[in-house]
């Protein structure tokens, strides 16, 4: 049976889940940058091994009440389509793998914005809200620029 | 002797030879009286000429030897320069262009230059003025005169040319002496005039699996297959009469018309990616690098030791080092805006040409240095700006002269350094833009509407030209006006974190301001603090800094001030326009680091200075690019990172 592998994590009441794919690493909380004139989810920017990183803060990107770091929270960096950016997340669970099978369209939209969500996954007695990641950064918006430029 | 680890520098010296005749030719065009020109075109094409001897380039050779000649018959005042000369000299460098490019980019086929070395000739030989030359040059698909010849002359006496084409089988081993066995075979029946590849290269099996041969020969088809069928290994893949018209009409393919735009284009492809050093330079990289290896060794004993005095000693040689070796290594990397700008002069001749212009070229600041990459990039934007200017912004000598302006129009290229930034400005005298016809246009295009022109600004309205799609043209020309332009420019420019603005005055002329940043990506900043932030203000922007008490701030009409020397200055509070998060400490001093943004002064208006320090420019990435005040980040000796102030665009 397919499967694809992803992080589990956790923020406000939910388990969310990225495919592992466009995980590059977990980090702990470092000191963040705030960067003036940025849409407010940014929450700015880290120094990631001398990179300058940017970071979303995903529970006010779902306008979710904010999260207090605590000991386990961590900032997932992501590198989707040769854009590095970190998401704070209130703490990350565990990788693993979920049969395709199990992913189904979500009719579920209580939570965050239906935009962002690519699917919600059964693992055993656990539903996972996966993203879709791409939306969720923006990406989508970026491309289109960059594009415009080499044009 | 094997040319080719010599055949970059060929190419590179060869382009700058180039160059050298296009900047003579100009000079002398402007005042045939100009003997160093003269001279120095004659060395160019002298030194051409060894060159391509010397790697064998038979054309390159026999095309400069002629404007050798020509040149010599010039400089011995045997000819008299005129416009006919020149342009001939002119297309001669165009068509050596076109061959070294053609080396370059692997692209061996034969130029057709007789037509060129037939009017040099005859210039030389003192009937140049009667000339008309035919045809530009052509790339001849297969066959040379000296071979077209042969077969003509063979067709009058019954003989018939076959094209042969041969395969061998791909397990055959010793490939050259089947070659050779088709050879022998087919000279039984009539004379083998070309081979491709040629016949030494096939003796050598530089060949892949197949060839091809001409046979002159008055046998007929089947004897030919025949032959080449009794050898094993061998199959024949192709078989045809080749038949030639005479003379007057011989098919000359022109693949390769050369006109003035193609030319133009192939600049962009001509992007070196060579940087000259000093030796001086490099060798001053050499000795620091020398000197770290020294000190690392030096670190290593100390760990080994642990004398901590003398790990301050080693720390600081170390410092002084790196940065010696960050400036040599700077300097590299800077080439001189001279590389692109060279081309313009010729450029401009042959536009203001094409569009019956007079046009004179200011060029001002060419030794204005730019990092190599901004270099590359630079050249296609500056072209199009000129076309912009030459085109649609200077008018023909009656209109100027109608107007009460002078006859010869003036474009100006000027390049300097402004603090961290380097200017380069395109301005012309000509009609400047018309804002009616902005107006219109954009309201055409649908990107505005009638009630919201009237809110806008002058500034804003001229905008509208970089807009994707927009011209103002009435007229499509070669050169613009295709709709393709302005926001392309601006693209590119934006792309390499610059700027560009506009300034126009309708009937005094159009001035284009592109803004680059050096790219120097380690510059001197001063660190301040605002609340509990650590910004980076570049020290170039900061004139000076200084202490003052809250109440010395006044209000004048919602903008606060304050008094220096006597004179007014405005404020602007860092915490505000950067919205930083109040922590409600509000000191009774304050610091003030007073800004210099083009013309004007503005002081800054933070809580703490820290201090001057070197920082290593980083790129806030895709996602962050072109924020208005930031330029971009550093990170800072405790790990942390902090945003780079762009005071151009911070309010």
């Amino acid at each position: 049976m397919e499967q694809i592998q992803v992080v589990a994590f956790k923020l406000g009441n939910e388990e969310y889940a990225i495919d592992v794919m466009a995980v590059q690493e977990i980090i702990r909380p470092t000191a963040i940058t705030r960067v003036p004139r940025t849409k407010d989810f940014y929450s700015g920017v880290i120094n990631l091994r001398g990179n300058v990183v940017p970071i979303v803060n995903l529970a006010k990107r779902f306008n979710l009440e904010e999260v207090e770091l605590t000991e386990k929270s961590r900032i997932i960096i992501l590198n989707v389509n040769d854009i590095r950016v970190g998401i704070t997340v209130e703490s990350v669970t565990e990788v693993i793998n979920i049969n395709k099978d199990d992913i189904e369209t979500p009719n579920l939209t209580n939570v965050i914005d239906e935009k962002f969500i690519a699917g919600v996954a059964k693992y055993q007695e656990r539903l996972l809200i996966l993203l879709n990641i791409e939306e969720v950064l923006e990406l989508t918006e970026v491309a289109q620029d960059t594009e415009e430029i080499k044009g | 002797m094997d040319t080719n680890e010599y055949l970059g520098l060929f190419l590179e010296e060869s382009r700058e030879n180039l160059q050298v005749l296009n900047e003579g030719l100009l000079s002398l065009e402007q005042d045939p009286e100009n003997e160093m020109a003269l001279n120095e075109i004659f060395r160019a094409a002298h030194t051409l000429k060894g060159m391509a001897a010397t790697m064998g380039f038979e054309q390159i050779t026999e095309l400069t030897h002629k404007m050798e000649n020509v040149l010599g018959k010039l400089r011995d005042k045997e000819l008299e320069f005129s416009r006919f000369i020149s342009d001939l000299l002119f297309k001669c460098v165009d068509a050596l262009e076109n061959m070294v490019e053609g080396i370059s980019t692997g692209n061996q086929n034969e130029f057709v230059i007789d037509d060129l070395v037939a009017s040099l000739k005859n210039l030389e030989e003192g009937q140049g003025q009667a000339v008309e030359e035919t045809s530009q040059y052509t790339v001849k698909d297969e066959l040379n005169e000296y071979e077209n010849n042969l077969i003509l002359k063979g067709q009058e006496q019954n003989y018939h040319t076959y094209k042969v084409v041969v395969e061998v089988s791909p397990q055959c081993v010793m490939k050259a002496v089947r070659a050779f066995m088709v050879f022998k075979n087919l000279e039984e029946l009539g004379e083998i005039i070309k081979s491709v590849p040629a016949v030494q290269d096939l003796e050598d099996e530089k060949f892949d699996r197949e060839f091809t041969l001409y046979l002159l020969t008055k046998e007929n088809e089947n004897k030919i297959r025949n032959a080449v069928d009794k050898i094993s290994e061998i199959s024949l893949k192709q078989l045809a009469e080749v038949k030639i018209q005479k003379e007057a009409n011989l098919p000359k393919e022109k693949k390769k018309t050369v006109n003035q735009v193609d030319s133009w284009d192939k600049t962009k492809i001509k992007t070196m990616q060579t940087v000259r050093v000093d030796i001086t330079k490099l060798d001053n990289l050499m000795n620091l690098v020398g000197e770290l290896v020294i000190n690392k060794t030096r670190l290593e004993q100390i760990m080994k030791t642990g004398q901590v005095t003398s790990l301050g000693e080693t720390v600081e040689q170390i410092e002084r080092i790196t940065s010696d070796l960050q400036n040599v290594v700077m300097k590299v990397r800077m080439v001189p805006i001279e590389q692109v700008f060279n081309r313009f002069p010729r450029m401009v001749r042959d536009f203001s040409k094409e569009l019956e212009k007079e046009v004179e070229l200011v060029l001002e600041g060419q030794e204005t240095e730019l990092d190599r990459t901004v270099i590359d990039e630079i050249s296609d934007p500056l072209v199009h700006l000129i076309r912009n200017s030459l085109d649609h912004g200077l008018e023909k000598p009656e209109e100027r002269l109608a107007q009460g302006k002078s006859r010869v129009g003036t474009l100006k290229l000027i390049a300097r350094q402004e603090g961290n930034s380097v200017l380069i400005i395109v301005e012309d005298d000509g009609q400047g833009i018309n804002i009616e016809k902005v107006k219109t246009k954009a309201v055409e295009n649908g990107m505005v509407t009638i009630k919201e022109l009237e809110q806008m600004s002058e500034k804003e309205i001229l905008d509208f030209i970089f807009a994707p799609g927009f011209s103002t043209a009435q007229q499509v020309t070669d050169i613009s006006g295709r709709g393709v332009g302005l926001d392309v420019v601006r693209a590119k420019i934006n792309s390499l974190n610059g700027n560009v603005f506009l300034e126009s005055q309708p009937g005094i002329g159009t001035k284009f301001t592109i803004k680059l940043p050096l790219t120097l990506a380690i510059i001197q900043a001063l660190l301040v603090k605002v609340e509990e932030e650590v910004y980076a203000i570049p020290l170039a922007n900061i004139d000076e800094t200084t202490l003052i008490e809250e109440d010395v701030i006044k209000n004048v009409q919602g903008q606060e001030v304050m008094v220096l020397r006597g004179k007014v200055l405005p404020l602007i509070r860092l915490s505000k326009v950067l919205e930083v998060p109040c922590t409600g400490k509000c000191g009774e001093e304050l610091y003030v680091v007073v800004v210099r943004k083009g013309e004007e002064q503005i002081g800054l208006v933070v809580d703490e200075l820290i201090g001057q320090q070197e920082i290593v420019i980083s790129s806030l990435g895709k996602l962050f690019s072109n924020l208005p005040g930031i330029a971009g980040a550093a990170i800072l000796g405790d790990g942390k990172v902090s945003l780079i102030l762009d005071i151009g665009t911070l309010f």
